[in-house]
């Protein structure tokens, strides 16, 4: 038995043990706002914050998470669902299109600025470079978490 | 409200993970999973397919291979486009490329599928396979068929060999572009829930009306018994125009177990299952005077196509509209090779093109010792050179001298390798853009409910474009609503038909159609309210009426649309709208319409290393009329990217000794990340379009990609002085053209 | 994928027993970025993996350089990538390592992967990573796809007959640059054993990579204090500006004296060889001499000394001197500080 915390609930899951956290997210707890871009840890769709810090779930065994903290994007809003800056930063940069890349854009963008990475444009471009976005909406996003790390600070 | 920077009404559910997409919909509970097994061999036939080991295996439901699928329909011909017709899966023992789909395994988990689909025993008869482009240029042949069943292959005009040997100033350059991929972020996926004798089918689509019609074809089955869900695609980009093999197998298998069925392709199977754009080879001739005025353009491409389905991609077609010159020739020949076959990808035809053409140019203003953009100025077309009718709204021009303007182009290196700094050799290069506006049928509806507020219905698709937010803002503007009093539904099966995204067509599309319904529904409303004895307009001239903050107003009377509404249709009012075709529209036969950019790159080659890097970037854009400021400039920003990308980076790469893509993940097929991209910036230019449509507004999602490579691959030579024609310029391409090391 | 068994040992003692006790075949999991990867292409096969990515003991870093066995800096074997690259000491006093570190892969990847398991990060070569294609590393004696294929990827030094697969890590450069050692344990007790001769060539045994037992865990990574940490760097080039392997790459590091005369000298390459790449000859050639653009140039060549090209690689040759050269004028800069 497998149990951790998720968005701040606790979960008792068997997994299969090739399973990911991905497909745990997905497949039985229907958590869909991580993505499955590429399932090989080469595009950062599925960015989830593990015990803090940000991980490819996809390349992270379901097992692996046993007793701890996974913070997925559907936790990020607030309770009263008033988004979070970084989220409405997203919105007011334009910083998505297709919007499948974008949860995890977010994650790494909370996380950039948790680790201090947002010191300039150049070091967000360099510690965001993990997250694909296909349809290029990179200006945006850079703009965007430059935006949320002003106000966080 | 139209052309405002509003933003995106689908950006909340966006940044919370909320956007549902195909294979993400728990409606109809825990699925099955499908897994698609695909050949190993590029020719040939299965001799055997031994299912017995993966039936067994853990939670399996299912192994569907060509022995046991149902009998299916086969693509129509006489079905105008491709999209739209039949695309039978595991049709038969023969292999046409490397990848086909040769089983589908469904289990019960995603794991249980794919180990199960490893116990999938094929064995083979290989057939010798022609996978190598390059060594196959005998073979090429001129289609028969018309690209799009409208373009034709080959234009002349003039004589092209006497006019080009003649011209003092000669370029005669060969050029070539990789196989490339869409790759979407979003894999190829699908979700069919059976429900009685209907299919509800969620899938990863570019145009439901087409989903629908391919389905029902293929599973020979009325199309009104499936209904599409499409209301979020993670991206498209040419590669989710039709849909593939995942979706009629998913359909199949869920029939067949009357579960709902499940299938999202892996990354490594997008790369032989979803189209490529093909490889080209492209020679441009141009002949010049001495002041750079072309007298002779030529530009002939020889492009990969599966030998049993053919594709053509319009590579030379954009370089008929450009540029002006007497003596003209363009052609398409294809190369019939056991390869996956192409597909349209994001700007088909311009992208490869222009890439050339504009690289072409650049080489001949190299020879000519005259600045690139005057060059373009100087060949400025008055009238469609191959058409000869007028440009209904040409402004390539301004897009160039605004250009050059902001990007401070004068400071140019004036000759290629001149200019360091550090480790860096800099380089400016520029390139012209074009596209042409394509308007099809579109209808769309909206319905007022008594509250007031407004409900648009298309089976239109947002794929990043920005539909949602485009046609809140066309609707609030058609009736005088705030855009909070607007809901925008798109993606089903059920609303009016629209060809969708792609294209570049939908914004204008479907716009039209919602204007149009909004101008029905305003008609309806004032003449209700005249005729009313209760309204306060009761009886006033219609010819006055004016909509804004929900209501109407006449000669300073107003009254709510809500009390109209809620007074004469408790249950709501709706009316339709319709884009016409652009051949029942006679200004797309009496002009030429096309939007136009302009681009201008700045790059870095490490003078030791060779490495390229982008250091900024800038188009500027002429689209006629921009409906949303904000999502235009990022649609022209993500196309410049895209030119980046082909420019530097993308390359699908074939094993000519199997016909596999070798290198397929996104670790091998490179695409510009965030690092890559530093300062790009789009601008458009204000404009209307009145030949376009009644709102003046021309596509633009495909623009940004349109001459964008050929920027950055002309700075790259007045960066070194190293000119690289086979696309991508990676570093190895331009180190032995480097100065020697310095200190 | 095949199913396995999944054990997460709660202390180093009990990791070692559990992979006794887990059989043939089984594995340590750390950050499972290559290991869970490579299953999901059936490329790995474990029937049995021993977590070891949450063992409390194996993840210190100690940094003060003052340690029981001599100075040394040491990381333990389950230190995250991410906070080794990010340790001040490490940042100011040994670049090479940090940007051996933060160049690599992703912030995600670098979250997850620990220093020891990048170690025995396995080949980008994608016949090797497509189980359709004869492989020599994967299944022995099978063939090489790569031969006669898309072999841009592939390495120009200590290739065989048998296998030219690249050696795809960063880190392991920069630590065979500086002799690093790693201690290990083992049913059979602890040993050290030099990242020098940590990695194999593939010679006749492509798959046999490295020189561990299956059974064998790495504990730490020993990094002996020098001053030519300073003077260091790694540069590394690649076909875009993040997130990608290196085309080449070179992990230098060195110590100028009075009178300009190379004192120390430490040059490693990465990305062209078929394991870590530690270049004496060329170090010979620069020590007790000035860094000059001859003597540089002189010690790229003999870094690259042997080097053979296959059909699409062979502009590495050039590059990997090119960046030997960078790289030298770069760590120089550095050690005047």
């Amino acid at each position: 038995m497998t149990v951790f915390i998720v968005n701040g609930q606790k979960i008792e899951v068997e997994p299969d043990p090739r399973e990911s956290l991905l497909d745990v997210l997905h497949g039985r707890l229907a958590l869909f706002g991580t993505k499955k871009g590429c399932d090989h840890g080469q595009c950062g769709a599925c960015t989830v914050h593990l015990d803090g810090r940000r991980v490819v779930s996809c390349l992270t065994l379901a097992v692996q998470a046993d007793g701890r903290e996974v913070r997925t994007i559907e936790d990020v809003a607030r309770e009263d669902g008033t988004l979070d800056p970084m989220q409405q930063a997203f919105i007011d940069n334009d910083a998505m299109q297709c919007g499948y890349c974008t949860p995890g854009q977010i994650m790494s963008g909370l996380a950039c600025i948790a680790e201090g990475h947002t010191g300039d444009d150049d070091e967000i471009r360099e510690y965001m470079s993990g997250n694909l976005c296909r349809c290029g909406a990179y200006v945006g996003i850079v703009a965007a978490i430059r935006q949320a790390a002003e106000q966080e600070a | 409200m139209i052309g405002q920077a509003l933003n995106r009404v689908d950006g909340p559910l966006k940044v919370a993970g909320r956007a549902t997409y195909a294979y993400e919909h728990w409606e109809a509970g825990q699925p099955l999973y499908g897994f698609i097994v695909g050949a190993t061999i590029g020719k040939g036939r299965i001799t055997r397919i031994d299912t017995d080991r993966a039936e067994r295996a853990p939670g399996v439901h299912m192994v569907m291979t060509h022995h046991d699928v149902p009998a299916q329909g086969t693509p129509d011909p006489s079905i105008p486009f491709e999209y739209w017709r039949a695309y039978p899966a595991l049709s038969g023992p023969d292999v046409h490329h490397y990848g086909e789909p040769v089983a589908l395994v469904v289990a019960t988990t995603f794991e249980q599928a794919r180990a199960a689909a490893n116990l999938v025993g094929v064995e083979y008869a290989g057939g010798p396979g022609s996978y190598d482009f390059a060594a196959c240029q005998d073979q090429a042949y001129a289609p028969d068929a018309l690209i799009y069943g409208m373009i034709p292959t080959g234009t002349a005009a003039g004589d092209l060999d006497t006019g080009f040997d003649s011209a003092p100033v000669r370029i005669d350059v060969r050029y070539t572009t990789p196989y490339e991929l869409s790759q979407p972020m979003e894999p190829h996926a699908c979700l069919v829930v059976p429900d009685g004798e209907d299919l509800i089918v969620h899938v990863s689509t570019q145009i439901v009306d087409a989903a629908r019609a391919s389905i029902a074809g293929t599973l020979q089955i009325d199309p009104q018994r499936i209904h599409i869900i499409a209301p979020y695609v993670g991206g498209g980009f040419g590669s989710k125009l039709r849909i593939h093999a995942e979706t009629i197998l998913a359909a199949f298998a869920a029939r067949a177990l009357g579960r709902p069925v499940k299938v999202a392709l892996t990354r490594q199977q997008i790369f032989h299952l979803t189209g490529v754009r093909p490889t080209s080879s492209q020679r441009v001739r141009l002949g010049a005077q001495r002041d750079g005025r072309l007298v002779a353009i030529a530009h002939e491409v020889t492009m990969h196509t599966n030998r049993h389905s053919e594709y053509i991609e319009p590579t030379a077609a954009a370089t008929r509209g450009l540029y002006a010159a007497p003596h003209r020739l363009t052609s398409h020949r294809l190369t019939p090779l056991d390869l996956p076959r192409g597909e349209d990808v994001r700007a088909p035809g311009e992208a490869p093109g222009l890439l050339v053409v504009e690289s072409a140019m650049d080489e001949l203003a190299d020879a000519l010792g005259m600045d690139p953009v005057e060059l373009r100025i100087r060949n400025e077309p008055t009238v469609d050179p191959e058409r000869g009718v007028p440009y209904s709204d040409r402004h390539l021009v301004e897009c160039l001298r605004e250009g050059a303007r902001r990007f401070g182009w004068e400071r140019r290196p004036a000759t290629p390798a001149s200019v360091r700094e550090g480790q860096w050799l800099v380089g400016y290069g520029m390139a012209a853009g074009i596209r042409g506006h394509i308007q099809a049928p579109t209808a769309a509806r909206v319905r007022l409910a008594a509250d007031g507020s407004a409900v648009v219905q298309s089976d239109m698709t947002d794929i990043g474009t920005g539909t949602y937010t485009i046609l809140t803002q066309v609707a609030a503007d058609g009736l005088g609503l705030p855009p909070d009093r607007v809901r925008v539904e798109l993606g089903r099966s059920e609303y009016p038909v629209s060809p969708g995204s792609g294209g570049s067509w939908g914004a204008a599309n479907s716009s039209t159609a919602v204007h149009r319904a909004c101008e029905a529904l305003r008609e309806k409303l004032v003449d209700t309210a005249r005729n009313d004895a209760r309204s306060a307009l009761h009886g006033l001239d219609p010819a006055g009426a004016k909509f804004s903050d929900g209501s109407v107003s006449i000669d300073g009377v107003s009254e709510a649309l809500s009390e109209i509404v809620a007074r004469n249709y408790p249950d709501g009012m709706a009316a339709e709208g319709e884009t016409l075709a652009m051949t029942d529209d006679p200004n797309y036969r009496d002009y030429a319409l096309h939007t136009y950019g302009a681009h201008f790159a700045e790059v870095g080659v490490d003078a030791d290393t060779a490495e390229i890097r982008l250091r900024r970037m800038l188009g500027v854009f002429s689209v006629g009329r921009v409906l949303n400021a904000k999502t235009a400039r990022s649609q022209l920003i993500g196309g410049m990217i895209w030119g980046v990308g082909a420019a530097l980076e993308e390359e699908a790469v074939v094993d000519p000794r199997s016909g596999a893509f070798v290198t397929r993940d996104l670790a091998h097929y490179l695409v510009p990340v965030h690092a890559d991209i530093p300062d790009v910036d789009a601008v458009v230019l204000d404009g209307y379009d009145d030949k376009a449509n009644v709102l003046g507004a021309k596509g633009l999602g495909e623009l940004g990609i349109c001459g964008a490579g050929a920027a950055v691959a002309n700075a790259v030579f007045n960066a070194t002085g190293v000119r690289v024609r086979d696309f991508p310029i990676t570093l190895e391409k331009v180190l032995p053209g480097l100065p020697p090391m310095e200190t | 994928m095949r199913t396995f068994t999944y054990t997460a040992p709660s202390s180093v003692a009990e990791a070692v027993e559990a992979i006794a006790a887990a059989g043939d075949g089984a594995k340590f999991l750390a950050g499972g970025t290559t290991l869970y990867d490579l299953m999901k292409l059936g490329v790995e096969r474990p029937p049995a993996l021993v977590d070891v990515s949450r063992l409390a003991e194996l993840t210190a870093i100690d940094t003060s350089g003052d340690t029981a066995g001599g100075d040394h800096l040491v990381f333990g074997g389950g230190a995250r990538m991410a906070d080794v690259a990010a340790d001040p000491v490490v940042r100011r006093d040994y670049p090479v390592l940090s940007e051996s570190l933060w160049r690599a892969a992703s912030q995600q990847l670098r979250n997850m992967a620990t220093v020891a398991g990048n170690l025995l990060q396995r080949t980008r070569c994608p016949y090797f990573r497509g189980t359709e294609y004869p492989c020599n590393k994967r299944e022995p004696g099978s063939g090489c796809a790569a031969r006669e294929g898309i072999d841009r990827g592939s390495a120009v030094l200590g290739t065989s007959e048998a296998c030219t697969a690249a050696y795809a890590g960063d880190w392991p450069v920069a630590l065979v640059a500086f002799d690093a050692v790693i201690d290990v344990v083992g049913p059979r007790g602890e040993r050290t054993v030099a990242l020098a001769d940590l990695h194999r060539e593939p010679g006749d045994t492509p798959h046999r990579e490295h020189t561990l037992d299956p059974d064998e865990l790495v504990l730490r990574v020993r990094v002996p204090v020098t001053p030519a940490g300073r003077g260091s760097t790694y540069l590394k080039i690649r076909d875009r500006e993040s997130y990608a392997f290196a085309l080449a790459s070179a992990a230098v590091g060195l110590t100028v004296g009075a009178q300009g005369l190379v004192e120390e000298c430490r040059i490693a390459l990465g990305g062209v060889a078929t394991r870590p790449w530690r270049a004496r000859a060329a170090e010979q050639v620069l020590t007790g001499r000035p860094l000059t653009d001859e003597t540089a140039r002189a010690a790229a060549e003999a870094a690259l000394a042997g080097a053979r090209a296959g059909t699409h690689n062979g502009f590495k040759i050039e590059l990997a001197e090119r960046t030997v050269v960078d790289a030298l004028r770069i760590a120089r800069g550095r050690a005047d500080r």
